[in-house]
């Protein structure tokens, strides 16, 4: 038998029409096997996001009543290592007399407390460089070149109102999401 | 290729199905091996024995391990003490990863020396250096899962390094984790990919080999086989000179995880995991010592990152860096004196990484990384260029020189 014949004559090997036909199925098909993929893959990725309960999980509170002046404590947020300082006079000077341009990361000391509420400071104490735990919560910890905290695993400094100072950590150590529910109580979160 | 006559009526009725017997002896007997291979040649099948030992081993472990954060440190605790041998068997895994890297680290160092990346085997070179970055991944993970202290701040530092991305790194991070710490699904998931990627690495291992008997085996003297006189069958010759380097393998093997099993290990790693308390002093395991080094001479925390990852991308593209016709070391005068400055110069990194970033070693490991780099992307292109190799021999069984460079 001879090949199909179209009614207008044109055999479907030479017809342009059909080429064109041809590259837009076969074009249709591939963005159709895209898009496809991707809606395959997007849900195993998205499932190794944090669940739910991980996130319902996402607020603290803290009584912070007996943290003397001087004193700090450590709660955990989200899972990391909250610092929460009341900081003596001497310190807020400190934090408050620097040089903005000096910093790695200028920030001025009042946009890391609350106002009014400048002796108390509260901070995620994981390291801006890689993660670690920085030093000086502890009476007798290195509290680095500017009095504040030491990330021993590569040599960052914080200074008093956790900012970065020296050493590789990018940023200042981040300030949470906060707020006084009470005189005395913080909610993180 | 002559296919072989087969006398035993089961093989036959096999191999008329299935050719498998025929590919065994295409492969192992009929395929030409040059005569003239040295022992660093053995580190091959060594790492491929490795390969084994470790995935046997790991697959008894986990057959008593608890992928929990609650339970993950107990369960290992309980394998070294209550388990029947459950101490032999976790020590065999432990000291069987430096091991690999130790063998490994000889395999890579051999091809650098013998040339073994040259043309036609680029693509042998680049299958292995991707087998070392999944098996660095793998061993990253595999030493998260006991659950001590430097498993948990290994993986906390090793994953924070995506978060010097811009822009999107702290949510990729938060992605990897699968929370906002490394916490239980971390653990959960490093263990399924633990177990996942030593059986990826024995697909690409397929894919090297296959690439291997494409063109044969490099040689010490780096020139191609000229003819049969040239070549030894592989089996018996090299099947019993790969045994026996495997009996002596095991031999020192056997004595370090019986004599000193925790020599390569920290002993923070029998602390359980404390997510609020860093260890004064972390330090990844020996084999990754070299690129922590070079992570930390950068002194930016990107720019840091983007070096470690360019150190081991560097090697995909050597063979292009790298453009002497001349394969072996030996005919190299120049290349010879660099090969080993640039050993020097990994193992004074591997220094650099073990110690504090203070004082003189920063000094060294900004002076070793700035080696590293200038050793691949300028010294080899020019080198290329300006070094005059010395004769060739004429062939591997004639070792008169050819007066002849190429």
């Amino acid at each position: 038998m001879s090949e199909p014949v179209h009614a207008d004559g044109h055999h479907d090997a030479d017809s342009g029409m059909d080429e064109g036909r041809r590259d837009f199925l076969f074009m249709a098909t591939g963005a159709m096997a895209a898009v496809g993929t991707a809606a395959a893959v997007w849900p195993f990725l998205s499932n190794l996001r944090p669940a739910a309960d991980t996130l319902a999980l996402a607020s603290t509170e803290v009584n912070v009543a007996s943290v003397g002046e001087g004193q700090s404590i450590t709660v955990v947020w989200r899972g990391k290592p909250t610092f929460i300082r009341h900081r003596t006079s001497k310190e807020i000077t400190e934090a408050q007399s620097v040089n903005l341009g000096d910093l790695p990361d200028p920030q001025a000391d009042s946009e890391r407390v609350k106002a009014g509420d400048a002796k108390w400071l509260v901070i995620v104490g994981v390291c801006t460089h890689l993660g670690c735990i920085p030093l000086g919560q502890k009476t007798g910890d290195a509290k680095g070149d500017y009095d504040g905290w030491f990330c021993p695993c590569h040599g960052s400094h914080y200074d008093t109102s956790g900012r970065i100072r020296k050493g590789p950590a990018p940023a200042n150590l981040a300030v949470p999401p906060y707020e006084f529910v009470s005189e005395n109580i913080i909610k993180i979160g | 290729m002559s296919s072989p006559e087969f006398s035993n009526p089961i093989v036959r009725w096999i191999e008329y199905r299935l050719p498998v017997f025929s590919m065994l002896h295409h492969e192992m007997h009929e395929y030409p091996t040059p005569r003239n291979l040295n022992y660093m040649w053995n580190f091959g099948s060594l790492a491929g024995f490795m390969l084994v030992v470790m995935i046997v081993s790991g697959i008894v472990l986990s057959m008593n391990y608890t992928a929990h954060v609650d339970y993950a440190f107990a369960s290992v605790e309980r394998i070294m003490r209550d388990v029947d041998y459950g101490w032999l068997v976790r020590y065999i895994h432990m000291n069987g990863a430096s091991f690999f890297f130790i063998v490994v680290y000889i395999h890579i160092f051999r091809g650098l020396y013998y040339g073994s990346y040259k043309a036609p085997r680029e693509l042998l070179w680049i299958l292995g250096v991707v087998i070392l970055l999944l098996m660095m991944a793998t061993a990253f993970m595999g030493y998260v899962l006991p659950w001590g202290q430097m498993s948990f701040w290994g993986a906390t530092v090793i994953t924070n390094l995506f978060s010097a991305i811009p822009l999107i790194g702290e949510n990729i991070v938060t992605w990897l984790w699968g929370g906002f710490t490394v916490d239980n699904p971390t653990l959960n998931r490093f263990f399924s990919l633990h177990f996942l990627l030593p059986f990826v690495i024995a697909g690409v291992v397929i894919l090297h080999i296959a690439a291997l008997h494409q063109h044969g085996s490099n040689n010490p003297l780096g020139i191609d086989i000229k003819n049969k006189g040239d070549t030894l069958p592989f089996h018996p010759y090299y099947t019993v000179k790969d045994l026996f380097g495997v009996g002596l393998l095991l031999t020192i093997f056997m004595a370090v995880v019986s004599y000193a099993p925790n020599y390569m290990g920290h002993p923070d790693n029998y602390v359980e995991a404390n997510p609020l308390v860093t260890p004064a002093h972390i330090v990844p395991e020996w084999y990754f010592l070299p690129f922590y080094a070079i992570l930390r001479a950068v002194p930016d925390k990107l720019g840091g990152v983007i070096a470690m990852f360019a150190a081991i991308a560097v090697l995909f593209v050597l063979p292009w860096l790298d453009r002497s016709p001349i394969r072996s070391a030996k005919f190299r005068p120049v290349y010879f004196v660099l090969f080993w400055v640039l050993l020097a110069d990994c193992i004074l990194l591997g220094f650099c990484g073990a110690n504090p970033a203070e004082g003189i070693w920063v000094v060294l490991s900004r002076i070793g990384t700035v080696y590293y780099f200038a050793h691949f992307i300028i010294l080899l292109p020019l080198l290329s260029l300006y070094e005059r190799p010395i004769d060739l021999p004429l062939s591997i069984s004639n070792p008169s020189p050819s007066g002849s460079n190429a």
